[in-house]
């Protein structure tokens, strides 16, 4: 009955604010633009960056290595929302640059010398016996410092790329797309995510009182006093969020058993532990390839079927789902293409895909994975606009 | 005042929402919450709930969706049906598609990221088929104005567009009836009007019941079909027409007193019935000498130089990458107190935390007290300055009011039992071994302030203290401050309340984008603008001789010297 009504009000009245009228005018009115606008399926960007990262763990390459994050840079500034998620992009890169100080400063302290190359030496601590094999400081080698460099740049563009697909992509939008059986689990996930910029938030304003009572900000009492309000307040806003989710209908469970729910989760639990260890062989060089590969295929069968069965009776329904269409082949396509590319250069031990450190040498640009990269940059240009960049 | 009631009722009312008997009692609660209440709100009526804070108005609505007593805990005894479900069998998810509740801060209620996939969401967990949610959506991004914010992320909505999204986010699975948990009193005069125009619009137009509770009655009675008073405390519920529950209701907005001192009835509720009747009252009043009226505004004490306390020059404050305020220059006097006002975002808390120093000076100067407070630490900067912020709750760390009272002293470097005495003349009846969680909001606001006054700072800042205080308190608090005034303070309050403001402030200054835009004394700032000016003041100006008066205590005083 009110549906009906809604219809015939929705014309028939002027808009709340004269303001937003006008902007609303202003909008692109041109049919093929329009269907130009569209959000990139959130699955195509996360295979995409996931398969740059995949290239990334192949190499220590610093010439490719620094290529991958100018890939992934230029695809983010390019297609990245105008939302607050879509500025996250170089925060990662910071933390990736803390990252490689971090590995230099453990080969310093911690490395075996490689090399003849003495920069300098640091005094020794001798372990007990229990520690042997570990060395405390020492002889400080080049190429020592140069491996250490090399392998946390490989780490930073790992970072880099999930950062990529973090900001082109916002994890909540991507388990919008989970089948409905997990959906539960995704929700949780959800609101652990929103949970640490609002914990920041809070965290400010706790501090922003603590000055006005004139008490430490800073340093351990500072720290201990604020924590407390911090939880509190996080604690609070959860029972809030609760109770709107079930006010909303959340959990509405039309006829779902609990065997279902069972069958759904040991699924889930199953495909994410295969998933886990298929990705662990995949990234680690010395396992064979294909035990990765087998491992990670039967992850995915066991999660469609375990999801095909526990989601068929779910009573949710989804709000336009993001289609999956020719862009999105290419965008998953691209990123798969450099990673299968990465991989086969390294298992045909084509030369420059490592760089050589004692003697050390400068890094060279093997042209096959520099065409790999290339063809990965393709939806910086494929893929359409983000709807919000017009609008706002 | 002796008229017979209109009968509102239409022939056969349909009943949507009923409650028999009922009586909550939460864990570990001496004595019920809500205590034999026996209520029909009827399909299609707009009901104002109204009351003191803490008297239940809150655990009333939340029944009407079980989330009382089905989320919160306790024991409900009786019954609440709803369009014919009885709650005690269908828990809040298993009414979302009869009843939308929209709680008081919608932020913390908010799933998703953006307007439209938030509109979407009760939709899905309902299961609504794709073609309907798709059509639902747009409808009610055109019902409520929310067209072009489809794709905006929901931590960059303002007061207002927030609120609507969260009234939108509950309509689109068609419910029945709408719960709102005081929709307009944390936003500004317009951002509320917008609102209430949307909730009218859904009652007219689609037939809602909607079940609203507010504080701030000058901006809803009007548009009431029926007013519910919870008295708290256990006494029975006031139920009735406006206009009769208005007569006596022990909290009425400025247009009800107005109309009691000059004896209007039926009682106005909108400043548009008023001025109709208000002929009379106008041509009394200005027979009444003119400058009669603005002594019984409020002015800063008489006095010669009177020293500046606060003061800015050209000052900008940049947050992120824009500039909150933009070559802002002031002065701040003793024994005024100034009124910020202006639309939520333009600049107002920036404005304050950077007078106590919270933010520091991207360009131009700052200086309270003849130093600048980003450098004053400790006790040196709650001897000078102190602020009341939005969350007051936050200065409040310990588990006791005598702990908080003692903290304070000790923070302050002043004797102890310093804080306890300001407190106990500011709310005379707290115990000092209670929770300050379970103080009454004006209590808790009464200790904040007092943590505040404990080293006699010079200045004092609150940034919307009116925020879910009820009339009481709001007197109560308008006391505390001039006498504070009096002593010789000077006061600085950010405030959306237009009649908090006509009875307080001495000077209004009004910010907009981060700059100020007009600076002047209360009477001839408010009363020009059409946003800003208090119901007395719109009731009794005429087009050639703006109102004086901006109070209903102004104006009884007046009348009572004339006569």
């Amino acid at each position: 009955m009110a549906k009906t009504a809604t219809t015939g009000t929705a014309n028939s009245r002027t808009a709340v604010s004269a303001t937003e009228a006008g902007a609303c005018a202003a909008a692109p009115t041109d049919p093929g633009s329009l269907r130009n606008l569209r959000w990139v399926h959130p699955g195509a960007w996360w295979i995409w960056a996931l398969g740059l990262a995949v290239a990334a763990s192949r190499t220590t390459n610093p010439l490719l290595l620094g290529l991958i994050v100018a890939v992934a840079a230029v695809v983010v500034s390019a297609r990245r929302p105008h939302a607050p998620w879509g500025r996250t992009f170089s925060a990662f890169l910071v933390l990736g640059a803390i990252i490689i100080v971090i590995r230099v400063m453990f080969q310093i302290l911690l490395g075996v010398p490689i090399g003849s190359t003495v920069l300098f030496v640091l005094p020794t601590i001798d372990l007990p016996d229990v520690f042997a094999g570990i060395r405390v400081g020492g002889e400080v080698t080049g190429e020592e410092i140069l491996a250490g460099a090399y392998d946390g740049l490989r780490l930073a563009t790992i970072l880099a790329c999930v950062g990529a697909a973090n900001s082109l992509a916002s994890p909540a939008r991507l388990l919008a797309s989970v089948p409905g059986a997990l959906y539960e689990a995704g929700v949780a996930v959800v609101i652990a995510v929103t949970f640490a910029p609002q914990l920041i938030t809070d965290l400010r304003r706790v501090r922003a009182a603590r000055r006005l009572r004139g008490r430490p900000v800073r340093g351990l009492r500072g720290i201990a006093g604020s924590a407390i309000p911090v939880l509190e307040g996080a604690l609070e806003r959860s029972v809030h969020l609760a109770a709107a989710m079930d006010s909303r209908g959340y959990g509405r469970i039309a006829n779902r058993t609990t065997r279902q729910r069972r069958v759904a989760a040991t699924a889930l639990l199953g495909s994410l532990a295969l998933g886990l260890i298929g990705v662990y062989a995949m990234l680690d060089a010395s396992a064979p390839t294909i035990v990765g590969v087998i491992l990670l295929a039967s992850g995915a069968a066991v999660a469609i079927v375990g999801v095909r069965m526990a989601g068929a009776r779910s009573p949710r329904s989804r709000y336009r789902p993001d289609p999956w269409g020719g862009p999105e082949w290419i965008t998953a396509a691209s990123g798969l293409i450099a990673a299968a590319a990465f991989i086969a250069a390294a298992i045909w031990m084509v030369p420059g895909m490592t760089t050589p450190v004692d003697p050390a040498q400068w890094p060279r640009l093997p042209l096959f994975a520099v065409a790999s990269l290339a063809i990965a940059l393709l939806p910086a240009w494929v893929t359409p606009q983000p709807p919000d960049r017009r609008s706002l | 005042m002796s008229q017979p009631p209109v009968n509102p009722t239409p022939v056969n009312p349909t009943p949507m929402i009923r409650w028999e008997s009922v009586t909550v009692t939460y864990h570990e609660a001496t004595r019920p919450t809500i205590e034999d209440i026996d209520l029909t709100i009827n399909e299609g009526e707009l009901a104002l709930v109204i009351g003191p804070t803490g008297s239940g108005k809150s655990t009333l609505l939340r029944t009407i969706n079980g989330l009382v007593p089905h989320f919160t805990g306790g024991t409900l005894r009786g019954r609440v049906v709803v369009d014919g479900r009885d709650t005690a069998g269908h828990p809040p998810r298993e009414l979302a598609d009869v009843v939308g509740y929209v709680a008081q801060d919608p932020r913390s209620g908010f799933v998703t990221d953006t307007v439209e996939e938030e509109l979407a969401y009760t939709m899905e967990s309902l299961g609504i088929a794709p073609v309907v949610m798709r059509r639902r959506v747009e409808e009610t991004l055109d019902l409520l104005g929310l067209t072009n914010l489809r794709s905006r992320p929901l931590g960059m909505l303002s007061g207002g567009q927030r609120q609507r999204v969260a009234i939108g986010s509950v309509l689109t699975a068609a419910p029945r009836v709408l719960v709102l948990d005081e929709p307009t009193s944390a936003l500004d005069p317009g951002a509320a009007e917008e609102v209430l125009a949307a909730v009218q619009r859904l009652v007219h137009d689609l037939g809602i019941t909607v079940v609203l509770a507010e504080h701030r009655l000058e901006r809803v009675v009007e548009y009431a079909d029926r007013v519910i008073v919870v008295p708290g405390g256990g006494r029975p519920l006031i139920v009735g027409e406006p206009t009769v529950v208005m007569e006596t209701a022990p909290i009425a907005p400025p247009v009800v007193r107005l109309g009691r001192i000059a004896g209007w009835s039926p009682i106005p509720l909108s400043v548009r019935d008023a001025r109709r009747v208000a002929g009379d009252l106008r041509a009394q009043l200005h027979a009444v000498d003119a400058q009669h009226a603005s002594s019984t505004h409020p002015t800063p004490p008489e006095g010669a130089e009177r020293p500046a306390l606060s003061v800015t020059r050209d000052l900008f404050v940049a947050l992120g990458s824009h500039f909150a305020i933009k070559g802002v220059s002031w002065q701040l006097h003793a024994g005024e107190v100034v009124a910020l006002m202006g639309r939520n975002g333009a600049g107002k808390s920036t404005f304050l935390g950077s007078l106590v120093g919270l933010h520091a000076a991207t360009r131009g100067q700052v200086d309270v007290a003849g130093s600048d407070p980003r450098s004053l630490r400790g006790a040196e900067l709650v001897r000078t300055i102190g602020l009341v912020p939005q969350e007051f709750t936050d200065l409040l760390t310990r588990s006791t009011v005598a702990d908080e009272c003692h903290d304070a002293d000790h923070d302050a470097r002043v004797p102890q039992g310093t804080t306890a005495a300001i407190l106990s003349d500011l709310a005379p009846d707290i115990d000092p071994a209670t929770h300050p969680r379970d103080l009454s909001e004006g209590q808790r606001l009464s200790l904040a302030l007092a943590v505040v006054l404990s080293g006699r700072p010079p200045v004092i800042c609150l940034d919307e203290p009116t925020r879910g205080l009820d009339y009481d308190t709001k007197e109560r608090l308008v006391t505390i401050l001039r006498r504070i005034q009096h002593e010789g303070h000077a006061i600085v309050v950010a405030t959306h309340d237009v009649e908090l403001v006509a009875e307080l402030a001495t000077r209004v200054v009004i910010l907009a984008d981060g700059e100020i835009v007009a600076d002047g004394p209360t009477a001839d700032v408010v009363v020009s603008s059409p946003l800003f000016a208090p119901q007395a003041a719109k009731i009794l100006s005429t087009p050639d001789a703006p109102a004086r008066w901006l109070t209903p205590s102004a104006v009884m005083s007046a009348l009572g010297d004339a006569s």
